[in-house]
């Protein structure tokens, strides 16, 4: 597979490693209330879908930028890909 | 021996006679030969025997499709069995042998089993050696696999080297016949960056096979004046002996390039084949078509063969397979091969046309409306019987009979991502479909364009397609004239009064085993596939696929597309392991990490072992020293007596930066690290996040905002990797900035009461070692030897007073000869990993063994560490019930009631009294050695609530082993369990 | 002065210098390394002093900018990896440090890389059965990371015929073993 690395282009798939569901950037909250089942949740629980997958991808042999990679798990399509620095700050995990 | 059967023209260079051997006999044939096309110049039809059955086969095809002419290529450790002799290139002095024979080809006793195979028929092995069952293995398979089979390995390791490569191209054109070349031209004329693979030694396809005029030359001409062309545009990548295997996702393409399969050994450092990986943006398949055979009677006979083929080895190799030839066809095209051959001077005995309405000629004798219901000749074809149209038969001595059943492109790489072919009923013929891997486009008759004139234009229109999706202006070259043939075709694909007619030749699998599977219930065409073994050879039934389907489709009352097609995978032909090995291979399999220390290790006789890709010195034998454990007990000894020396440097470190460093360590180690004072080092357990020990090491602080974090050396990588996901995913506004450090520094451990003795001799002045100014857990950068930059640290993995003092690596080999000279006068001692092992386990300090992927902070005895003050990857999770029942594994120390007993790593603990079963397992041994100074056996290992059995005799078992005695349960620190030592 | 004495990455006390047909592969010890990253909210600051210190924009993505004494090459997102001669500045990361100020995170890495240049008619060649970069489309003053049999590297390219290729130092040996290879192979 080649990665359309934001900011380096196309890389083969090679250079990187694969880490899973890019939920795993939403950490959840070590004091809310249910935590423990917060965190069992976010440990364990994933979807796997046929079709668009949001994942965590880590250019190790390249800019060890962790990507995030929206993947058809049908045909390895590739239809985004985005530093995970900036979708972790969207999705506000800035403080 | 004469080329009795070489005709005269050809693209054969006939200025050198070269010698070849075949089986005990010397043949003569020239640059420009295949093997098969030399041998049939040489007369020589038989080349193999066929797989289950023994039958004598000859060549069926002049390309890569070959499915009997298979040999052994080269002798000795060169040999490669399975070899198509009709794309091995000759060369002088090429020797094969025939293969699946004894005890020789023309006479071969296995062929017995044609006469038994009424009771080889499909489903054979399933129904015959069901019973018993334990006959399998020592009496079926063994016999089985002697009686049938291919060629043989040479058991030898493959002397030649195979590289990989990696190309980059704007359009890969996958075969260099006329649309292939058409658009190389397109493309490589508009300033694309083109690559042309094509699997011949000679591009141009069909150009090279046919004898129509482009352009107002030969094909072969105008195919050689366009290749020149082509290879003198910078942009453009000619690739001959190049064979497109697969495709892959998002235009990667692997190609095997044979770049010294066509000498008898390569040039001194040159690979035999190189396994490209080529990205592409987009692709042109222009794989051309393969003519398929018509099933009937014994029609697997030496010198029966594709018409298209006869044609190609009268056309381009100047050779025919036989004197007489005769033609059976169901549509125009082989036609063409009749009158080919005439215009070459060879005899054309007949044509039988399976269409009423055949076209007539007066070159030749058609029948129209007649089939072939029987072959004679047993080595090789003597003579055809005909069935004629109006009933009788009628019988014509030929030596060799050209086959036409019409064309099938070759679809296979549209198919390597899942797309189907689609049932072109004009064609009588599967072509790709829409659903083409992305990025790829298919022309000329890969696409169901035959006509010459179609694949050029094909080819142009295709590259100009792409072009314009690239956004490139695309120049037009102007196309050749050429023919423009429709193609006329009435399907026939079996005579149906056969008895034993072949349908897969590799595989022995005929008409009838088809019908029987279909008897049987055989409905999916992977099933009978599967059932039969039709195209499970390694010509993967590119000649007989289709004609399984459609008797397959008959028998079932359906049409050819509800039956459908089996999928076709990666390689398209057959491809040796050695590419895809490349040069990983041996000791080449991976990188090999040298320590700083390796030279000087070396010179007194270290003996090393692998750690991850780290070559580490094991022990230093000493003369007089027979055994491991002599220089082992030995090391640790006197490391504990006095000091000792070991090179650390694998172990990962990183250099974590920023304001925010601390409160970063803080995340990803349970304990606090926010506290650490400067000039302090601490201990520190890393968790996963579902509370799992991933990695335990060091953090030191050398500066408010700079802390060095050290790994266990197989855990640098991932942890590195982890640091660098909770930095940009979890905390992306921490100011923290992280790299890597392992290499830069050469790091020894300096072990020993009279460490610090030590030490003291290299330190600059001004440099105080005492306890009071440089305690446990101290760290500083120092300079040393009178001005070399240095870092010290006090940290002890082996329980005695210890430092690990690091310089730049370039200098590590210096400091390990230096600690060595100022140590003699305290008999310094270097030690390996076993001596460090010992220590370690001696002292009770965990490493991979104990951190091994199920161990939590909890059974480490370190629970107490995961700080609840805080937040922390892992903390959470490590609360999880299921990871603090109350009877917990805790590691504990293990040491055997009889001294003389060991107490093996991998062991199972047991209550005294239990059954040995799994389900009363109490806990299992991890870490065991002889500790030379408690004089016995000992080791660790987690036992269920292991903290509370102290004192206890427990049950050791292994039954694989046979291990059954009796150990005590004692505190996990052996040695100097107050830490008085380390502290001195 | 310190009087210990320092190897070469290959092991040798001279570097290593290799010949296959026009191109020679030269291990080369003379350069010093320090790794710059910016401190957050302080890239601008970071990378206008680096481009005070290269007398000319920082590099970008992918790119390397040679200057004297020091030169640098883009390794990730603000971050940078500096050269200069070894003579002259065996104290490099420390005089970054001092440049740089709060502006960045200034790491020695001298001795975690070992250096080789290549140079000849060729090299292209040899570097396309080494590492999955296009390396035809890379101009001079180009930097890319990539893989030559499982080992990472910096593949830089200095001039039309010449690459600088930095491995980590301790497998060294492999990755020259693995280059001398591709040579004798392509060339």
């Amino acid at each position: 597979m080649i990665i359309n690395h934001p900011l380096l282009g196309p890389r083969d798939s090679s250079e990187f490693v694969y880490l899973g569901d890019a939920c795993l950037i939403n950490r959840p909250d070590w004091q809310a209330d249910d935590a423990l089942e917060q965190f069992i949740e976010y440990g364990h629980t994933r979807d796997n879908p046929a079709g668009l997958h949001r994942e965590l991808w880590y250019h190790e042999q390249g800019d060890r930028s962790w990507l995030v990679v929206t993947r058809n798990t049908v045909t390895h399509e590739i239809t985004q890909v985005e530093l995970a620095r900036d979708v972790a700050r969207a999705e506000g995990r800035s403080k | 021996m004469s080329q009795k059967n070489r005709l005269d023209g050809g693209l054969i260079d006939r200025s050198e006679a070269w010698s070849f051997r075949f089986d005990s006999q010397y043949y003569k044939g020239h640059k420009g030969d295949t093997l098969a096309s030399a041998l049939l110049a040489n007369g020589v039809r038989l080349m193999g025997r066929s797989f289950k059955y023994h039958r004598p086969r000859g060549p069926m095809t002049a390309g890569s499709e070959e499915p009997n002419a298979i040999v052994e290529l080269r002798e000795g450790a060169r040999k490669e069995p399975n070899t198509r002799a009709t794309t091995i290139e000759l060369y002088d002095g090429l020797r094969a042998n025939s293969q699946n024979r004894w005890p020789s080809l023309t006479f071969d006793a296995m062929a017995v089993n044609d006469l038994l195979s009424n009771f080889f028929a499909a489903g054979f092995y399933y129904k015959t050696f069901m019973w018993p069952a334990a006959f399998w293995e020592k009496v079926y398979e063994p016999i089985i696999r002697r009686a049938a089979g291919l060629g043989s390995l040479s058991l030898q390791d493959d002397p030649d080297g195979y590289d990989k490569g990696f190309l980059h191209c704007d359009l890969l054109i996958i075969g260099g016949g006329p649309a292939g070349l058409a658009a190389a031209l397109t493309a490589g004329e508009s300033g694309a960056r083109v690559i042309l693979c094509d699997e011949d030694f000679l591009v141009g396809g069909r150009l090279n096979l046919e004898t129509y005029a482009v352009g107002g030359m030969s094909g072969a001409a105008w195919a050689a004046e366009t290749v020149a062309r082509l290879q003198a545009m910078p942009n453009v990548r000619v690739m001959p002996r190049t064979t497109v295997i697969g495709a892959f996702d998002h235009g990667v393409y692997g190609a095997v390039e044979r770049v010294s399969d066509h000498l008898a050994v390569p040039e001194d450092g040159k690979p035999r084949q190189i396994l490209w990986r080529i990205t592409s943006k987009r692709a042109l398949l222009c794989a051309g078509a393969t003519e398929r055979p018509i099933v009937f009677e014994n029609n697997d006979r030496p010198g029966i063969m594709q018409a298209s083929a006869v044609r190609a080895y009268a056309n381009r190799w100047a050779t025919t397979p036989a004197k007489q030839v005769a033609i059976f066809t169901n549509n125009d095209d082989g036609h063409r091969t009749a009158s080919d051959l005439v215009a070459r001077g060879v005899e054309v005995v007949s044509v039988i046309d399976t269409r009423a309405e055949a076209p007539t000629s007066s070159d030749y004798d058609v029948v129209a409306g007649g089939v072939i219901d029987q072959t004679w000749g047993r080595l090789g074809l003597s003579q055809i019987e005909v069935k004629m149209p109006k009933g009788g038969i009628r019988r014509i001595k030929c030596g060799a009979l050209g086959v036409s059943g019409g064309w099938n492109p070759n679809v296979h790489l549209t198919c390597h991502q899942g797309g189907r072919p689609v049932w072109n009923e004009a064609l009588a013929a599967f072509v790709p479909s829409a659903t083409l891997p992305p990025g790829m486009t298919v022309a000329g008759a890969a696409n169901g364009v035959f006509s010459t004139h179609g694949a050029l234009q094909s080819g142009a229109d295709g590259a100009k397609a792409i072009l314009a999706d690239l956004g490139i202006k695309a120049s037009a070259p102007a196309l050749p004239e050429a023919e423009d043939t429709p193609v006329k075709i009435t399907p026939f694909w079996h005579v149906k009064t056969a008895k034993r007619a072949w349908v897969d030749q590799q595989n022995d699998v005929t008409a009838k085993d088809i019908k029987l599977a279909h008897q049987e219930n055989y409905v999916s065409v992977e099933h009978l596939k599967r059932y039969t073994t039709l195209g499970m050879a390694t010509d993967q039934g590119k000649t007989s696929n289709i004609a399984g389907l459609a008797i397959m489709a008959e028998v079932a009352g359906k049409a050819i597309p509800q039956v459908g097609t089996t999928m076709f995978r990666p390689p398209y032909t057959p491809t040796a392991m050695g590419v895809f090995a490349g040069r990983a291979w041996g000791m080449e399999v991976r990188p090999t990490r040298l320590t700083p220390s390796h030279n000087w290790a070396k010179e007194q006789g270290a003996v090393f072992t692998e750690a991850g890709l780290w070559l580490r010195a094991q022990w230093y034998p000493k003369p007089g020293e027979t055994h491991w454990r002599e220089s082992c007990d030995r090391e640790v000894m006197q490391t504990r007596k006095s000091v000792g020396i070991c090179d650390v440097t694998s172990l990962g470190k990183i250099d974590v930066q920023g304001a925010d460093a601390a409160g970063f360590l803080n995340k990803v180690y349970c304990n606090g690290m926010a506290k650490l004072p400067v000039g302090k080092v601490r201990y520190g357990l890393m968790l996963r996040e579902d509370g799992i020990v991933m990695d335990d090491g060091t953090a030191a602080r050398l500066a408010e905002d700079h802390f060095v974090v050290t790994t266990t050396t197989a855990k640098a990588v991932p942890v590195y990797r982890h640091l660098e996901f909770v930095r940009q995913c979890l905390y992306p506004d921490m100011d923290v900035q992280l790299i890597s450090t392992t290499e830069a520094w050469a790091q020894f451990s300096v072990a020993g009461p009279k460490s610090r003795k030590l030490l003291e001799k290299i330190v600059d002045d001004g440099m105080d070692l005492s306890n009071e100014a440089f305690p446990f857990m101290a760290c500083a950068e120092i300079t040393i030897c009178g001005g070399l930059r240095a870092r010290l640290f006090r940290i002890s993995f082996s329980g005695e007073l210890a430092y690990e003092i690091a310089v730049p690596t370039r200098y590590g080999d210096a400091l390990v000869r230096r600690l060595m000279q100022a140590g003699e006068e305290f008999d310094v001692v270097p030690y390996g990993l076993e001596a460090l092992n010992v220590m370690r386990i001696e002292k009770g300090h965990v490493t991979g063994n104990e951190l091994n992927g199920t161990t939590t902070a909890l059974n480490l005895g370190m629970g107490r560490m995961v700080s609840k003050a805080k937040d922390s990857i892992g903390s959470k999770l490590s609360e999880r019930p299921g990871l603090n029942e109350p009877d917990s594994l805790k590691l504990v120390g293990l040491k055997p009631v009889n001294p003389d007993h060991k107490v093996p790593a991998g062991a199972h603990l047991m209550t005294k009294g239990d059954k040995v079963t799994a389900s009363n397992d109490q806990g299992y041994v991890t870490s065991a050695c002889y500790s030379p100074n408690l004089g016995c056996h000992i080791a660790l290992g987690f036992l269920k609530s292991g903290d509370t059995r102290i004192g206890e005799t427990i049950r050791l078992v292994s039954p694989l082993t046979g291990v059954d005695h009796e150990v005590e349960v004692v505190s996990p620190h052996f040695f100097d369990p107050e830490g008085e030592r380390l502290r001195a | 002065m310190h009087d210990l004495t320092p190897l070469c990455a290959l092991g040798g006390a001279e570097p290593h210098t290799d010949k296959v047909a026009g191109v020679t592969l030269t291990e080369t010890p003379g350069h010093t390394l320090a790794s710059v990253a910016a401190r957050l909210g302080q890239e601008d600051a970071c990378t206008k002093h680096l481009g005070t210190l290269l007398g000319s924009e920082a590099p970008g993505v992918g790119s390397w900018v040679r200057s004297e004494p020091i030169s640098a090459f883009w390794t990730g997102p603000d971050q940078w990896m500096l050269s200069a001669p070894y003579d002259t500045h065996e104290d490099l990361a420390a005089q970054l440090t001092a440049h740089f100020g709060a502006t960045a995170a200034i790491t020695e890495q001298t001795d975690a890389w070992v250096w080789f240049d290549m140079q000849g008619d060729g090299v292209e060649q040899v570097m396309q059965l080494c590492a999955n970069i296009d390396i035809e489309k890379m101009p001079v003053g180009a930097a890319a990371r990539s893989v030559i049999h499982y080992m990472g590297v910096y593949v830089l390219r200095s001039a039309p015929d010449a690459l600088t290729i930095l491995g980590g130092r301790s497998s060294a040996g492999s990755l020259h073993h693995a280059l001398l290879t591709a040579m004798r192979s392509a060339l």
